[in-house]
């Protein structure tokens, strides 16, 4: 490579794809390229981050998230602590805000944060002093999640611009849809969404996507099909009447599946309801990336968390 | 004790009643307008404090008929006195208090105490309005005669509507007979479900969940098919879309007893204010679309918005400093009611008297106040205005028991330069020593 690997990310915070430029993701993602090499080799970590405490508060239950966060930073030599709403004090009612300034106190370098309210991420990012990493927040961003997407999109399609990606399912509640939106249109990628009409967000079809409530139609010549949880309490007769009903309109299955592109790939950002929004035998399938998708996730994890440490104090 | 006879003289006097704007003067004795002198300057009576108003706009005082106060019950939030200094520094004479309180005002007793509490500590006249239903549950009709009778000025449940069709025709009915003005807060919880604000690409951006505008116009619409039923007085508390103002014009036109008041947040705010989840921008009703808010401005213009309101609602950082969808609805409004609307005026939106009207004699005549009018004889509740003073809002200068004010560092210009109630000063802007003699 001609041009360094220089850091060129010039964000103090990841709370967002919003707010990124081109070159500040495609920078990521060639950091996260270097960051697949090195998880593959015998030897894995890197001392970027030694010395450096990394505090993963987890609001909501995640176990692919928080644990994919913590091998990023123990990979990078950080010092991480799990600190999940369970256990902690939140849950005495002290607020989130007290629960930043407390955690400020003990001097972290990185908080990563998944709370369910949309918003909050930004709330506490204004209260600390450290770097701030938003792992989801409510139905508005999960900005790591997008990034790994594109990373695998990339490595398996070898580009972005001009592919057709098609996000399936409960789009309205989707903070993976949302980031996944904004970053595929700033690589160039051509977005459609496909869905209930009660699973779609209102104004969706200002967001520059193709809107389709026919999944038969919207999958038609896809280069990636996107496909999204259905939470459990979601599927009978709040938004959609049944499991049975939801799986045989939107459910993806090799008839569905076929109205692609040949070379179509499958991605899902788990935990998968099989049989729900996936059929088992598509997440298992030759053209599922759902498994790479979990290694991108440490590779685009420790991207992200090397290029936020540039701007440590001290770096 | 009698007051010296007061002389405001070379104002312009703002007489919204009537429309008229221009030079004038008032003579203030025991606490009523004893004359008023268009043009030349009348000779001062003996022993006179005489003020020379120039450059400064006489109008009645405001008359807020939307403020949440928190006496009972919350007065770490709001008390009558902090909330009545509150409205004396933003030119508002009278306000009518929710009830919204703890215990609810539901009952001639609690209107009494908050009656006796207003006249002990309070610096502007508080007029409470009384529950539609007891505890504000929905359910059953409180004693519309009895709480008139104590002193309540109108019925309302407040931050609820009622939303059962049979309660609400009832209470329609029967508030018939008293004369009784019923103020429904119009939303269908039903619909608003949890949403937090606007629906619409905003929200669906923010990852907020919407409240669709049907929210507030099937409640509407409703409660005017009562009103043609009943033919009961009805006046909407607060409309925040261009179609309730379609369906408020069409009822008017029909001749039905119906009226309707936004609020100032929602005729100088829209959606785009609450920015990155602004939580002083949560409001109910929720801050709509611009194409919105325009039409609020036209309706105001119009004559189809009656009244503007501060919907005054002091919330803490308990409340507030939390997420947004987790965080209360409410901002604080009765101090800073006249420099947001005059926003309005000084964008050329809304001429100043067509405002003031709004502000005063509308919701006067709403309630059949005496005061809210120039006239020899109304009470000597006034405010003179500095329409062109620039300044940036500090939350920190506010009287409010809380600080929750979505026009914290806003730029505003025009405010209250001195207010008087009953003829006695109750504020005066540090700014305007210059014009007290």
């Amino acid at each position: 490579m001609s041009t360094p690997a220089a850091p060129t990310f010039p964000h103090r915070h990841l709370l967002g794809i919003e707010g990124l430029s081109r070159p500040d993701i495609e920078a990521l993602l060639t950091r996260a390229d270097d960051a697949v090499a090195l998880s593959r080799q015998v030897e894995k970590k890197r001392s970027v981050l030694r010395g450096r405490t990394q505090i993963n508060l987890f609001f909501e239950p995640s176990t692919r998230t928080q644990s994919s966060f913590e091998l990023a930073g123990k990979r990078l030599g950080a010092d991480v602590m799990n600190m999940s709403v369970a256990s902690s004090s939140v849950k005495k009612g002290e607020t989130l805000i007290d629960t930043a300034a407390t955690l400020n106190a003990m001097h972290p370098d990185i908080i990563v944060v998944r709370h369910h309210s949309a918003g909050a991420v930004h709330l506490l990012a204004r209260k600390v002093d450290c770097a701030v990493v938003n792992a989801g927040d409510g139905a508005h961003e999960h900005p790591t999640q997008a990034l790994l997407d594109a990373l695998t999109i990339r490595r398996n399609k070898g580009r972005i611009e001009g592919l057709t990606v098609a996000i399936c399912g409960d789009v309205l509640h989707s903070r993976v849809a949302r980031s996944n939106i904004i970053l595929l249109q700033a690589l160039g990628a051509r977005v459609r969404v496909i869905g209930p009409s009660t699973l779609l967000p209102t104004g969706i079809g200002r967001f520059g996507v193709e809107v389709f409530t026919d999944m038969r139609k919207g999958l038609a010549g896809c280069d990636i099909v996107m496909m999204l949880r259905l939470q459990r309490e979601r599927m009978n007769g709040s938004f959609v009447p049944s499991v049975k009903e939801y799986f045989r309109y939107f459910g993806l299955d090799a008839e569905k599946l076929s109205l692609a592109a040949p070379d179509a790939l499958v991605m899902h950002p788990g935990p998968m309801n099989r049989g729900v929004e996936i059929a088992s035998d598509i997440a298992d399938g030759a053209q599922s990336l759902i498994r790479e998708q979990v290694e991108m996730g440490v590779a685009v994890r420790m991207a992200v968390l090397e290029a936020l440490a540039m701007h440590l104090p001290n770096a | 004790m009698t007051l010296r006879p007061l002389l405001l003289t070379n104002a312009t006097l703002c007489d919204a009643a009537n429309g008229r704007e221009a030079p004038g003067h008032v003579l203030v004795r025991e606490s009523r307008i004893a004359d008023i002198a268009w043009g030349e300057a009348p000779g001062a009576p003996e022993n006179c404090e005489t003020i020379d108003c120039a450059g400064l706009v006489l109008s009645p005082g405001l008359i807020d008929l939307r403020a949440f106060v928190g006496e009972p019950g919350a007065e770490h939030r709001e008390t009558l006195a902090s909330a009545s200094a509150a409205a004396a520094a933003g030119g508002v004479t009278t306000l009518v208090c929710m009830p919204d309180t703890n215990p609810v005002i539901d009952g001639p007793a609690i209107v009494d105490f908050v009656l006796r509490r207003a006249r002990d500590t309070a610096c502007v006249n508080v007029l409470p309005a009384a529950a539609i239903t007891k505890g504000l549950a929905g359910r059953e009709m409180t004693e519309f005669g009895l709480l008139q009778e104590a002193g309540a000025v109108a019925f309302t449940d407040g931050l609820k509507a009622v939303t059962n069709a049979q309660v609400m025709r009832r209470a329609l009915t029967y508030a018939r007979d008293f004369g009784a003005l019923l103020m429904q807060h119009v939303e269908e919880p039903d619909l608003v479900g949890d949403g937090v604000m606007n629906e619409g690409e905003m929200a669906s951006r923010l990852g907020l969940l919407g409240i669709p505008r049907e929210a507030e116009t099937v409640m509407l619409e409703r409660d005017i098919r009562l009103v043609r039923l009943t033919g009961a007085r009805y006046h909407a508390a607060m409309i925040s879309c261009a179609d309730s103002v379609e369906i408020v014009r069409r009822a008017k036109e029909d001749g039905l007893p119906v009226t309707c008041g936004a609020s100032v947040n929602n005729l100088v705010l829209n959606e785009g204010d609450i920015g990155h989840y602004r939580t002083f921008c949560r409001l109910s009703p929720p801050l709509r679309h611009e194409h919105d808010r325009l039409a609020l401005v036209a309706a105001l213009n119009e004559g189809v918005v009656d009244i503007v309101v501060s919907d005054h609602n002091p919330q803490d950082v308990e409340t507030k400093r939390l997420p947004f969808a987790e965080a209360a609805d409410g901002a604080l409004g009765i101090e800073t009611l006249l420099g947001a609307a005059m926003r309005l005026v000084h964008t050329g939106d809304v001429e100043l008297p067509k405002l003031l009207a709004a502000l005063t004699a509308n919701p006067a005549r709403l309630l059949g106040l005496e005061t809210g009018r120039l006239a020899v004889g109304a009470p000597a509740d006034l405010v003179l205005i500095d329409p062109d003073v620039p300044y940036v809002l500090d939350k920190r200068t506010l009287k409010s028991r809380s600080k929750n004010s979505p026009f914290d560092e806003a730029r505003l210009q025009g405010a209250a330069a001195m207010t008087f109630v009953g003829g006695r000063l109750v504020f005066r802007s540090a700014d305007s020593n210059s014009v007290a003699a």
